[in-house]
């Protein structure tokens, strides 16, 4: 029985790595909810399975009796399972808005904090754009995701290690 | 009050702070009073624990007075009590900048609430004498770090805030697997119990694979080498106050959680250890320091340097001497000091400047002197210039890697403080002393926000200076704290015995 739980919580385990190497949100967001699932799992496998008696102390005895089932693991999966709740709903949340205000949950194209410092190299000497007023930071800029091919060395795609040329263009030659 | 009062006061104020402020929710004018009392009282009461425990005293409550290993021990010692009265400085500090620009769409959005459910998380990480209990605390921290990240729902905060999230959520998550893994193991999660039980267990393979774990875990928390990409890619992002406070103390308690652990469960096998921090010590101060080199943006560069600074205060790891532990917790306390506070001089230039990017600031001096002197105290603290602070801090962990005669430790140390240096002054010259390179609108702001935004920056560089200037009872502390980190037994004595009695 505990070769079969260890081989079910690898399966689990695996699969949720699977899926974290997606670039798709969503799917990175499943294989959180199945870490999470096989890590209370583990938990419930390393605090010995096997007994099922519940863990209630009989009329006039001080202790538990010998085969009851461990309730600890119980309790600190309880508590694992409403922590990982919480912080799913959380990203699932955060995954939403951000579909809703990029249009896209490829993690590949979600660079909006990258583009900060590709503002701040655009404007040294030498680059030669137009300032626009304020901060990056208070600038977003709006407008759908279309034509985003300049980009940073940071998230150097395919597309861009073909196209030198445009990978070199500042963000505001690209809007 | 009763010294158990006193010991789970840091977790009652900022959860009544916290609660309190969401009371308020559609009142957002009370909200920053609650919040600024009540990260007064945590000063104040994080200040007497540290007064109860300087003598070497450990201060133990049993939670529901359940005997030792069996219900949930919070453990103050000195170390504890020195990151709780830093944190307590923090929490009125940021909290008195969060009145400053921008504090009505912060108030709106539920800064005050969600900044002490972090206080919330921090302390409790802090003082906590059970694993379990650690990774609750931790995820407290974490999903109030998630809100506050995302404060203004901007574009990049989005972004930013979905690499923050997910890669924290598969750290924490790695953090349970391990407790799973200790648990099963030796059937407890006390920490006093697990120092007593975990090295005397036969499988050290399995050890060493939950302390590996717990490495990779905390590891990830404090942004070491090579586990710190989220950092820089979603710090910046988040409103100045936010920073500040998350770069005074949320990799702080990833450091906080791998000194404690490991010196209480996995000192025995230091023969592993050692290279293994060695090498993790060097990576994140040399990557780290190269990457602020690379930018231009002051956010970034700032948030690559907490990186290269917790390479040094992972030196205290490497060596495991009394000395370089000692020197890491000063290091520590120097640095969430000076690091807040070049966050908040970075809201500071860019509410004169009007922006963050190097190339866009410039003329500084001329229009900001207070500003540029200012800056010049905890940038030059940082990169370790005698009498600043970080001097000390650094003077210590290096004199630990000579004794120890770890030259490339000492050597990488030398050559980041340098490099750090080169960093700060890039900021200095490009901020304060180049000519302004385009004429922006000066800034309107009142006489009030410009008294809260300077009055923490000012207290601050005092208190840098103060470390500086008056480093014995700062230096003595942390040898007194190290030595009591490296006195397992005492730990293991002070937790198990108390409470026996009711």
């Amino acid at each position: 029985m505990e070769t079969l739980l260890a081989l079910a919580i690898g399966v689990v385990i695996a699969t949720s790595v699977y899926l974290f190497l997606s670039r798709d949100l969503p799917r990175m967001l499943l294989g959180f909810v199945l870490l999470g699932n096989g890590v209370n799992l583990a938990i419930l496998l390393t605090g010995r399975i096997g007994p099922m008696a519940p863990a209630l102390i009989a009329d006039g005895a001080d202790t538990l009796a010998a085969h009851t089932a461990n309730p600890l693991p119980q309790a600190l999966i309880l508590t694992a399972i409403v922590i990982g709740f919480g912080l799913t709903a959380f990203a699932l949340m955060l995954a939403l808005q951000a579909w809703r205000r990029f249009g896209t949950l490829d993690a590949e194209s979600l660079d909006d904090a990258e583009h900060i410092d590709a503002a701040t190299l655009s404007e040294l000497p030498g680059a030669g754009s137009a300032l626009p007023n304020g901060g990056g930071h208070d600038s977003p800029p709006a407008g759908p995701r279309t034509g985003r091919a300049g980009g940073q060395a940071t998230t150097a795609t395919g597309r861009e290690l073909f196209a030198p040329a445009a990978a070199g263009l500042p963000r505001e030659d690209a809007q | 009050m009763s010294v158990h009062v006193l010991i789970v006061s840091p977790l009652l104020v900022p959860l009544f702070a916290a609660a309190s402020c969401a009371l308020f929710w559609r009142r957002p004018a009370v909200q920053p009073w609650i919040s600024l009392a009540a990260s007064g009282v945590l000063l104040l009461v994080a200040l007497r624990l540290l007064l109860l425990t300087a003598d070497g005293t450990i201060l133990v409550a049993q939670m529901g007075d359940w005997p030792a290993p069996f219900g949930i021990s919070l453990v103050i010692d000195i170390f504890a009590a020195i990151m709780l009265a830093i944190t307590g400085l923090m929490a009125l500090a940021v909290g008195i900048y969060s009145l400053g620009p921008g504090r009505a769409g912060r108030d709106r959005a539920g800064f005050h609430p969600l900044y002490h459910s972090l206080l919330l998380g921090v302390c409790g990480s802090f003082v906590t004498g059970d694993l379990f209990n650690l990774y609750v605390w931790f995820e407290v921290m974490l999903i109030a770090s998630f809100g506050l990240l995302v404060l203004d729902r901007s574009r990049e905060q989005l972004d930013g805030g979905i690499r923050y999230v997910m890669l924290n959520l598969i750290g924490t998550t790695l953090f349970l697997a391990s407790i799973a893994l200790l648990y099963g193991m030796t059937g407890t999660l006390n920490m006093a119990d697990l120092a007593r039980v975990v090295p005397d267990l036969d499988n050290r393979g399995a050890v060493l694979a939950v302390a590996l774990l717990l490495l990779v875990a905390f590891g990830a928390k404090a942004a070491v080498f090579p586990l710190f990409n989220w950092l820089p890619a979603s710090y910046h992002t988040a409103s100045m106050p936010v920073v500040a406070i998350f770069a005074a103390l949320l990799t702080k308690v990833g450091v906080y959680a791998i000194l404690r652990v490991y010196t209480l469960l996995f000192s025995g096998d230091t023969g592993w250890l050692g290279p293994i921090f060695t090498v993790i010590a060097i990576g994140t101060m040399v990557i780290g320091v190269l990457g602020a080199a690379a930018h231009y943006d002051v956010r970034k560069i700032l948030s690559f340097h907490i990186i290269s600074q917790i390479g040094y205060m992972l030196i205290g790891l490497a060596l495991m001497t009394p000395l370089a532990i000692a020197g890491s917790i000063l290091y520590i306390v120097h640095h969430i000091v000076v690091k807040a506070n070049l966050f908040l001089l970075a809201g500071a230039i860019r509410q004169h400047g009007g922006s963050y990017a190097l190339a866009r600031l410039g003329g500084l001096w001329r229009t900001a002197p207070l500003l540029g002197l200012l800056f010049l105290i905890p940038a030059l603290s940082l990169a370790g210039i005698p009498p600043l602070s970080g001097f000390w801090g650094k003077l210590a962990v290096i004199r630990a890697s000579l004794d120890a005669q770890a030259w490339i430790l000492a050597a990488a140390a030398l050559v980041v403080g340098l490099l750090t240096l080169y960093s700060m002054i890039k900021i200095w010259n490009e901020a304060f002393w180049k000519a302004e390179p385009l004429p922006h609108p000066e800034a309107h702001w009142g006489r009030g926000e410009r008294v809260a935004m300077y009055l923490p920056i000012v207290a601050l560089a005092a208190i840098t200076l103060t470390i500086g200037l008056y480093t014995e009872p700062f230096a003595r502390l942390s040898i007194d704290a190290a030595n009591q980190l490296l006195d397992r037994d005492a730990y293991i004595a002070a937790v198990l015995t108390s409470g026996a009695a009711p």
